[in-house]
């Protein structure tokens, strides 16, 4: 304790004093928004009864993730936030890169400016607005689709909100539609940043503009792209709650595609009040989530140290 | 033509199907928003308003408290709760930036490591709903976001130690300033781009929050505009049972339900709108900064 002390240095640490004084309120805030509850993750292996209060209630040891792990719901809302997040990482890779290059092409840059621009709208919606701007397209008696769109077609309305097969289609455009701008922007700025001198010398050699982007543009934007990929692995085992909230309105029939472990979580705690299943949902998110954070941060730190979180 | 135009034409032509698909959506909110009810049920929703018609705007104004009292919470905790949480972020990023400071390595990891791991929803909600009581309450819209993610403080302190070099701290401190002084007057001047990134992300962070108003905010006076949206949407009754349309107006079946949710969400999204033209570069260089440096 004394070496320890003494290898603080305090005379050099009152020198800092008004830094430390800054650090304080930072500090409380993050102790109780975030390390309390990380402390809080007990009441998992508790059986949580208010009239004995959460700290005095019994120990349960493994029992909610017992039931839990019996119940069809472990399986299905793990696949589904799993799988949602496997298919929205690479389709959003391949739309944002497809588009990133393209505009790289443009000339005009007025133009340009106005795409980006655009594309990025979406990024910028709350999820209920996107809720509301997918129900004037769904809606069943009023939606455009229904309306406008199928009978065009000559077919017969969908009840789009009654039948889940159609929301892993649904969920994943509303998605694209919603991040791809984000990811182009991000790849756009790097591709700009591609020396010119390489697609000079590239010309001169003969090759044509395919082989330029297949050999020169993403060959060096390839740091990025990892990057950007691993930090949305690292977060596969969490899922925009407002997507699977909002967009499908909360519906119960929808839930078999639709239910994923954020949106689990808070239906046990908030709609059924089962404390005991919620919690145990939410450990088993916050472990394999830092595990899984951990494995990417550690292979982003392996390609590019700068990048890497610690 | 040459080549090389027949090229810009078809990258022209995509991005123009791409940004229309970006754009029509809200297209078809805005038209909505402006077409009689009879039209709606008649067609649905459309890009081009059957028959144009304000009765919804017309009902929505006529009882403008629920909007007014919504948007002004929105406002207010959007601006505070951006104020405040620039406060706290630049003051834990700044000591952290000062590479000679002891312990700055072990605070570093304290308020990094809050991005590996959390407690999760449940001990959140029973930990500020029993402990700290802020159901109910405006604290509720404010204090679960002030320190979204400790990346923001990453990114605040990355511009620092690239952009605010030592010595100017150095020489500061040999003319006699403070500490805080020298935060306050040097490096927070010196720190406008980053600060208005961020500042930005939270101002957008702030208002289209719903999720801490849908976990702690029951009482429908203290609904922000984003969570009144989002229970008229969720809940058909809503408009029907809580705002009084039906004295001024007639009865309540002949309230325009399908267009008044439409002008209900314009009335919602068109600050972002009407703002994004002015703000959507720096918005854009912000996102890149945030992407490309960790």
């Amino acid at each position: 304790m004394t070496s320890w002390l003494s290898r603080l240095n305090l005379k050099k640490m009152k020198k800092y004093k008004t830094l430390y004084l800054m650090l304080i309120p930072g500090v409380i805030y993050l102790l109780i928004n975030n390390y309390g509850p990380m402390f809080g993750v007990i009441i998992a292996f508790k059986d949580v009864n208010f009239a004995k209060g959460i700290m005095a209630s019994d120990w349960v040891g493994l029992k909610n993730f017992e039931y839990l792990f019996k119940t069809t719901d472990a399986y299905i809302i793990t696949r589904n936030t799993i799988l949602y997040n496997l298919v929205f990482i690479v389709l959003n890779l391949v739309v944002a890169l497809g588009l990133a290059i393209l505009l790289n092409e443009l000339k005009n840059k007025f133009l340009t400016r106005f795409y980006q621009s655009a594309i990025l709208l979406p990024y910028l919606m709350s999820s209920v607005i996107i809720g509301y701007l997918v129900y004037s397209l769904l809606s069943m008696e009023t939606g455009l689709i229904n309306n406008t769109i199928l009978p065009f077609l000559g077919r017969e309305g969908v009840m789009w909100y009654n039948d889940p097969k159609y929301w892993p289609y649904i969920l994943t455009l509303v998605k694209i539609w919603s991040t791809a701008g984000y990811l182009c922007i991000v790849y756009f700025a790097a591709v700009v940043g591609i020396d010119q001198e390489y697609y000079e010398a590239a010309t001169l050699d003969g090759a044509n503009k395919i082989q330029q982007i297949m050999k020169i543009t993403i060959p060096l934007i390839t740091p990025v792209i990892i990057i950007m990929t691993l930090l949305q692995i690292g977060r596969i085992f969490y899922s925009d709650f407002g997507l699977f909230y909002q967009v499908p309105l909360d519906s119960g029939v929808l839930m078999p595609t639709t239910n994923v472990i954020d949106t689990y979580v808070y239906r046990a705690l908030l709609k059924n009040g089962d404390i005991g299943m919620s919690s145990a949902a939410g450990l088993y998110q916050s472990i394999v989530g830092f595990i899984i954070i951990l494995i990417s941060n550690y292979v982003v730190k392996k390609i590019n140290p700068d990048n890497s979180l610690f | 033509m040459k080549p090389n135009k027949v090229e810009q034409w078809i990258i022209n032509s995509i991005f123009i199907v791409i940004s229309l698909l970006c754009l029509i959506p809200f297209i078809i909110l805005i038209a909505s928003s402006m077409t009689s009810e009879n039209s709606i049920i008649q067609n649905g929703y459309s890009l081009i308003p059957g028959e144009f018609s304000l009765e919804s705007y017309k009902y929505l104004f006529q009882e403008p408290a629920m909007m007014i009292r919504a948007y002004g919470i929105s406002i207010f905790v959007t601006l505070i709760g951006t104020l405040v949480s620039l406060i706290i972020m630049t003051m834990l990023a700044y000591p952290i930036s000062r590479r000679d400071m002891p312990l700055r390595n072990g605070i570093s990891f304290f308020i990094f490591f809050t991005m590996l791991f959390n407690g999760g929803l449940v001990p959140t909600y029973l930990m500020y709903t029993n402990i700290f009581g802020i159901k109910n309450s405006l604290f509720a819209l404010l204090i679960p976001g002030l320190l979204v993610s400790a990346f923001f403080v990453i990114l605040i302190r990355t511009f620092f130690t690239m952009n605010i070099p030592n010595e100017v701290i150095e020489s500061a401190y040999m003319d006699g300033a403070g500490e805080f002084r020298i935060f306050a007057r040097i490096v927070l001047p010196l720190s406008t781009p980053v600060l208005g990134a961020v500042g930005l992300f939270q101002l957008i962070n702030y208002w289209n929050d719903w999720f801490n108003g849908l976990i702690y905010i029951t009482d429908n006076k203290l609904y922000s505009i984003q969570v009144l949206l989002n229970t008229i949407l969720l809940n058909a009754q809503y408009l029907l049972s809580n705002v009084n349309f039906v004295d001024d107006m007639g009865p309540a079946e002949e309230i325009p339900n399908n267009g008044l949710k439409m002008a209900i969400a314009v009335i919602g999204v068109i600050p972002i709108l009407i703002t994004y033209p002015f703000f959507q570069r720096y918005f854009a260089k912000g996102l890149t900064v945030g992407a490309v440096k960790g």
